[in-house]
């Protein structure tokens, strides 16, 4: 049988008869069907090491030992080369907003993330890729890429072996790096020379 | 040095909301009504829960007709233990269930004390929730019909 593709089939059309008990019913036009897999994390040696150090407001990423970058958060092994990192870096709670979004939309039970907010990619001081943070106590119609960030933490008595120990990242006031490579935006750093 | 294991949990979900267009939206609207819809083939069969194409034709199914909220088990499987956000927090059956005035069946609990309980051909009703929301859930689940007799 041949069908016309433009015309849309009756059951997708609203086409239907309902039994007479449906008749007045206000119908149904959308259903929450949430996937959701519930685990038990264990973070391994690498991001351990990272999380015990959290405790202490310190934050640790490691080095690779064929190209020299630092990798934070560490997962003990380059992922550019798969070699095994085995030296802590320490580094510093400074670095630079290499990328942001503003998102305008809230989240179903995220009620601690209150639009509009703004989260980017933080490249820390000494360190060869960035990672995703909040960026907070500013307008977030004010970010922009290079702004330099300053990690704010909680408060000593609530520090956990955990990466909310960070609540977000604030603006220092320094002047914006000057970010002349747009096209590396979101990748490593190349190794130093 | 013998060092504790750092772990916690890690919960990943996606809270998907899905059209349901008027053949699902029409079974679920049931639901929420206390009534169990399925869908008539050209035929004459009806199809339980509803398909929105003849699975056989592909044709378009559009008349939505109400069927019984007693039937019959097809198959069963004991779940000894049941898991997180299961229909019941303690052992009950997944059963195939093929309700008065359909000719397929679905696929939902069916609250007995033991696997002794359940067997191929025995007669269930429906449970329902006081709330409804128009959700597959809004039916508890299905009980022996001899727990209860019908009133």
């Amino acid at each position: 049988m041949e069908t016309d593709p433009l015309v849309p089939p009756a059951a997708l059309s609203g086409e239907v008869t309902l039994p007479p008990a449906l008749a007045d019913a206000e119908p149904v036009q959308s259903v929450c069907t949430p996937i959701r897999l519930s685990y038990t994390y264990t973070p391994g040696r690498a991001l351990s090491r990272y999380l015990r150090a959290m405790a202490g407001k310190r934050i640790l990423g490691e080095r690779c030992p064929v190209t020299g970058q630092v990798f934070v958060p560490p997962r003990g092994v380059s992922p550019l080369g798969g070699t095994a990192t085995s030296e802590s870096v320490e580094l510093p709670d400074t670095g630079y907003v290499e990328s942001f979004n503003i998102t305008r939309v809230p989240i179903e039970r995220r009620p601690d993330l209150k639009p509009p907010y703004c989260s980017a990619w933080i490249v820390l001081d000494g360190a060869s890729v960035g990672f995703l943070g909040l960026v907070i106590n500013i307008a977030p119609e004010e970010v922009r890429i290079g702004m330099r960030v300053r990690a704010v933490w909680k408060p000593d008595d609530e520090l956990e072996t955990s990466a909310a120990n960070i609540l977000g990242w604030e603006p220092t006031g320094e002047s914006d790096e000057v970010i002349t490579d747009y096209e590396r935006i979101g990748r490593a750093d190349p190794p130093p020379s | 040095m013998v060092t504790e294991v750092l772990q916690a949990p890690l919960v990943l979900e996606y809270p998907f909301t899905r059209s349901t267009g008027p053949v699902i939206g029409a079974f679920l609207t049931g639901l929420r009504e206390g009534v169990i819809c399925g869908v008539r083939r050209a035929d004459g069969t009806v199809l339980c829960p509803p398909l929105e194409y003849d699975p056989l034709t592909a044709d378009p199914l559009t008349e939505l007709v109400e069927v019984q909220q007693s039937g019959e088990v097809l198959t069963w499987a004991w779940n000894g233990e049941p898991r997180p956000m299961q229909p019941f927090d303690r052992a009950f059956a997944w059963a195939l269930i093929r309700l008065d005035g359909a000719d397929t069946s679905m696929l939902h609990a069916v609250f007995a004390d033991s696997p002794s309980g359940m067997s191929t051909g025995m007669r269930v009703r429906a449970v329902w929730r006081d709330e409804r929301e128009g959700h597959i859930a809004d039916i508890a689940g299905f009980e022996p019909e001899t727990q209860r007799p019908s009133e």
